[in-house]
């Protein structure tokens, strides 16, 4: 058999290996991540009316460093996690500039109510009815907490529960910047 | 005759079997953007007073491109999910308002990223998964065609006669006469 | 005391079955008989205990023994009974069980066929059917195992998925690993012609009637897999090119082109380096498919999967790829192909082509499957690769394949003369484009539909002559009608049951071209009382119920439907709430009819009862697909029939015996 065909035989083999390259890169990837095109951009405006009744407009929150936070009472544990943390950094810095609000996304009233009186949260909450709003952000799951600076960009998106410590490094940086 | 009489009927009956379902076809849209089994035209829907008169076939057809983000794989359109009929109202809602479909799907880009569509745009690096197959196809055929030629070039004779065991001798003897083909 | 018997059982197994493995493989090369029959009774040892894997964990499902944590989180003090025992195979750990089961079944089959038949091909079979049972054992030892401890034992399990509580459990996952598992069969007859250097005919004939069950088993797991996403999903389709249907989809496509190209190496002695690579790649393909299920790089509903299974998958498909590939390069030049033929218009040309093109469409799934990976891995961005290319692409595929299965069986051999044409096909032709053309006329404006039907009638015509010429030859010979018709199908039943086979892909073809085109669906709103028309039904909403169920709470609604006959059905389309799962599902009521069906979803309601929302669907020709199920089921079996035995040959008076 001549050297090229003998060397051509091994191509059949060797050919296997890009495609099982591809598959090991896939174990470095979570398809459920999708990264945002909105990070950089101008956060979209909205109107809501809070549980409470009270109006939240983003467009009157300019200048301020915004987090809004999407979550539902369905969305078990994850949800229930970041909570508290939601509450501990809203009251950590709302004196400083912060404002904060939860938007309630794909649920029905009273159990959100539920959700919200057993954390007890002191910011403001909204249903989002026709999920407008959760389009608009490009939610498709939750938890989902974007952070807005003061001249009303979305500069970070967190997809699943936020921490104490992730929620203290974005707010604190976005707060030290000039609105 | 008679035969030719017999098979005419067969296909004449699977042909007719359509024809309960004839008064009920309109215009059938290609089925490109469904998913094989999704139902495809939706009935018609009044559109809200004071709005453009969007057509739901139209809001379907955008539909069909989307991805529902709560199911895999399954269309905005086929999806039976909660999320998938928002969409679906915000679709009707920018068509009404007098955005074109490209528009409708734009703002979901936009928003979500090329992932939101079902099949990647025709651009860029992405033009590759809509190219390869054909190409795949093309250089098949070209290789299949080879390999005939080949084949039938061969002249018969100077391929060696085989040699037959006892066992392929009795297996061909068996063969012809049992009349197969 | 259950999960430690179980893990020992697993590891006596996974021990069991790398010896016999490594036994088998000695005594092929030392030529050790006391050796093989060592592995032989390994292999029943494997058998054994596998199969009291299985039991140990059914006995902890029916028992609700929460100490396995594999039954804790699969089911609940209220699944009932037949759930329990089909929860076994419905998550990761127990999935692999059965696919251990299932391979030390056909193992044994396999030892007790062809021990003495195959002296020298079986020990190399028997290697490496025990070597992939010892990877499948091993996955159940290390990342997946079943048996493993949950402390503190939690009062109540999570529950099964909603979704799986269903008939379609039961016997969706079985087929489709009858399926795949019945593929190593081949696999490991290849491998061991190609380790001993006899790489003849024979390994195809030997398993021939495996390659068909199993293509059988896989068509099976499929059409089950689309009639439960049809019937309990809610969306009214029956197949969504899922990354995990596609994965079990391209297997099904190389061992179809696998068993139409075993034709031409039986008849024609050519394709012997194809056949050999076509079974790679579908043993493969099983693989990669039961590795994209279990390593989450591709999201899916199906996907069910944690740790490090993924990469052990890929190891094994990668050990599996190099190895059985380099394995046929070593071997390649006893391969040279012997290919003679008169002209390229032939049978052979059409196999080829049919080949092609279902290696294409292999070919297109698996790289639409994977595109959105390379392109992340390329671009960085993530893109979805869906319906909209899969449709484009393998449609006009899929009509080149209908058009080649009317051709194939009719066009001759080696040299297809105008007149074997004119003769076999002209008709046929003819028909195809009448049947065309009415539909046209009958109102069916879709240029793909009307191919499509077209090239159903052709195909049909093709066979239905075929069949109707050979009948009448007997005929003229002296034979019954019953012994003409009836018997020419026994007495020829691989040809036969191939045209069976493929009538029931054109029953299939029609179901899957009219549910296309022709369904409709709306959404409507009902008060209680309020009737509304669809398709020619009346629905009528008559009110909401809340029911108690022993592991969920479900509200129906009843509505009543009347066509223009009077009443017609009541349907009880319901929203299931299962504690453990976050969002409601839905449970769907349809009526089946041969030419359409109703298909109800309940959808938002008022507490009260005093309105719901409806979506109905009136999904026309859907029933063909199942339909074309059971004639492929037929034809299946009567391909795989033993050969008819050969019947003394008795002169009719003053007639030549006819055998």
């Amino acid at each position: 058999m001549s050297r090229a065909s003998s060397l051509l035989r091994w191509m059949i083999p060797l050919a296997v290996v890009p495609v099982l390259a591809l598959l090991a890169y896939g174990f470095r990837t979570d398809p459920r991540e999708i990264p945002s095109p909105l990070v950089g951009k101008p956060a979209s405006l909205f109107t809501l009316t809070a549980f409470d009744g009270t109006p939240v407009a983003l467009a009157s929150l300019r200048g301020r460093v915004v987090v809004v936070n999407f979550w539902a009472s369905w969305c078990y544990p994850a949800c229930y996690e970041e909570a508290p943390s939601l509450e501990r950094a809203w009251k950590a810095y709302k004196d400083r500039g912060l404002v904060m609000v939860g938007v309630n996304y794909q649920d029905k009233d009273e159990p959100a109510r539920r959700f919200l009186s057993q954390f007890g949260h002191s910011f403001p909450n909204a249903p989002d009815q026709g999920s407008r709003v959760s389009v608009d952000y490009g939610v498709y799951g939750v938890p989902e907490t974007y952070f807005i600076d003061r001249k009303g960009r979305v500069r970070f998106k967190q997809v699943g529960p936020v921490s104490d410590q992730l929620l203290k490094e974005q707010i604190e940086r976005l707060l030290a910047e000039a609105a | 005759m008679r035969r030719v009489a017999l098979f005419l009927v067969v296909a004449l009956v699977l042909g007719l079997g359509a024809f309960p379902l004839g008064p009920a076809i309109a215009q059938s849209p290609a089925p490109s953007a469904q998913a094989p089994g999704a139902p495809l035209k939706p009935a018609p829907v009044a559109p809200p007073a004071g709005a453009q008169a969007v057509s739901e076939d139209t809001v379907h057809d955008v539909a069909a491109q989307l991805r529902c983000v709560v199911c895999q794989s399954l269309s905005v359109a086929d999806s039976p999910s909660e999320i998938a009929h928002q969409m679906k109202d915000i679709i009707r809602e920018r068509l009404a308002a007098g955005e074109t479909p490209e528009q409708v799907r734009a703002y979901f880009v936009e928003k979500y990223g090329t992932w939101i569509l079902l099949a990647p745009p025709r651009q860029g690096f992405n033009l590759l998964v809509w190219v390869v197959p054909f190409v795949a196809i093309g250089l098949g055929l070209v290789l299949v065609f080879v390999v005939l030629r080949r084949w039938s070039r061969r002249p018969a004779s100077t391929a060696p006669a085989p040699t037959l065991d006892p066992a392929m001798r009795a297996r061909i003897r068996r063969e012809i006469s049992e009349g197969e083909r | 005391m259950t999960p430690e018997l179980g893990y020992a059982a697993t590891v006596a197994a996974l021990v069991l079955a790398v010896y016999g493995s490594g036994a088998a493989a000695l005594s092929a090369v030392k030529g050790r008989p006391d050796l093989r029959r060592s592995s032989e009774r390994a292999a029943v040892g494997v058998w054994l205990l596998v199969m009291t894997c299985m039991a140990l964990l059914i006995y902890a499902f029916l028992t609700f023994d929460f100490s396995v944590r594999y039954v804790a989180a699969n089911t609940n003090l209220g699944t009932p009974f037949y759930y329990r025992i089909t929860a076994v195979w419905g998550a990761l750990e127990g999935s692999i069980i059965l696919w251990a089961f299932m391979l030390s079944i056909y193992t044994l089959i396999v030892v007790a066929r062809y021990r003495r038949t195959q002296p020298q091909l079986y020990p190399w079979v028997l290697a490496v059917m025990l070597g992939i049972s010892a990877f499948f054992l091993l996955v159940m030892t290390i990342p997946a195992p079943p048996f493993e401890r949950l402390s503190p034992v939690p009062a109540d399990g999570r529950g099964l998925n909603p979704l799986l509580e269903d008939s379609g459990m039961i016997t969706h996952p079985v087929a489709l690993y009858l399926g795949f598992t019945g593929f190593t069969v081949p696999f490991a007859f290849a491998m061991a012609a190609l380790i001993i250097g006899r790489i003849g005919d024979e390994w195809i004939t030997i398993t021939r009637r495996w390659t068909i069950v199993a293509w059988y088993f896989l068509s099976l797991g499929l059409l089950i897999g689309g009639w439960w996403s049809y019937h309990v999903l809610g969306w009214g389709g029956y197949w969504a090119w899922d990354p995990v249907e596609n994965a079990a989809f391209m297997p099904w496509l190389t061992g179809t082109a696998f068993l139409h190209s075993v034709m031409i190496q039986e008849r024609r002695r050519m394709l012997k380096l194809w056949n050999l690579t076509l079974i790679i790649l579908t043993f493969s393909l099983t693989l990669f498919g039961t590795f994209l299920t279990r390593s989450g790089i591709i999201g899916s509903v199906h996907a069910f999967s944690q740790g490090s299974v993924g990469q052990f998958f890929l190891a094994f498909l990668a050990l599996v790829g190099l190895g059985a590939f380099s394995l046929l390069a070593w071997r390649v030049e006893r391969l040279g192909a012997q290919g003679e033929l008169d002209s390229i218009v032939s049978r052979e040309s059409a196999f080829l082509l049919n080949n092609l093109f279902l290696v294409a469409a292999a070919f297109t799934v698996f790289f639409g499957t994977v595109f959105p990976l390379l392109a992340e891995a390329i671009t960085g961005t993530k893109v979805s690769v869906g319906a909209p290319f899969f449709n484009l692409v393998n449609i006009p595929i899929f009509l080149a394949l209908l058009f080649l299965m009317g051709v194939g069986p009719l066009i001759a051999w080696r040299r297809a003369s105008a007149e074997n044409l004119r003769r076999n096909f002209l008709t046929p032709v003819g028909i195809g484009v009448v049947a065309a053309a009415a539909c046209r006329l009958l109102g069916i404006g879709n240029a793909v539909v009307l191919l499509c039907l077209g090239l159903v009638a052709f195909v049909a015509a093709t066979i239905g002559l075929d069949f109707a010429r050979a009948a009448r030859a007997r005929r003229r010979t002296g034979d019954g009608w019953l012994d003409a018709t009836w018997g020419l199908a026994l007495r020829q039943n691989r040809r036969y049951g191939g045209f069976v086979v493929h009538l029931g892909i054109l029953v299939l073809a029609v179901g899957v071209a009219g549910s296309q085109a022709w369904s409709t669906q709306t959404e409507v709103t009902l008060n209680r009382g309020e009737a509304t028309e669809v398709a020619g039904y009346t629905i009528r909403f008559e009110g909401l119920a809340g029911v108690e169920e022993s592991n969920h709470a479900k509200v129906v609604g009843t509505f009543a439907v009347s066509d223009k006959h009077g009443p017609y059905t009541v349907l009880t389309p319901a929203k299931k709430f299962y504690p453990q799962e976050q969002t409601p599902i839905a449970a769907v009521d349809y009526r089946l009819g041969v030419l359409e069906d109703l298909y109800l979803v309940l959808g938002e309601f008022a507490r009260d009862g005093s309105h719901a929302t409806i979506k109905v669907q009136v999904n026309r020709m859907v029933s063909w697909l199942w339909m074309g199920g059971f004639v492929l089921t037929l034809g299946a079996a009567l391909a795989i029939l033993p050969e008819p035995r050969r019947k003394p040959a008795v002169a009719r008076a003053g007639q030549p015996a006819t055998a």
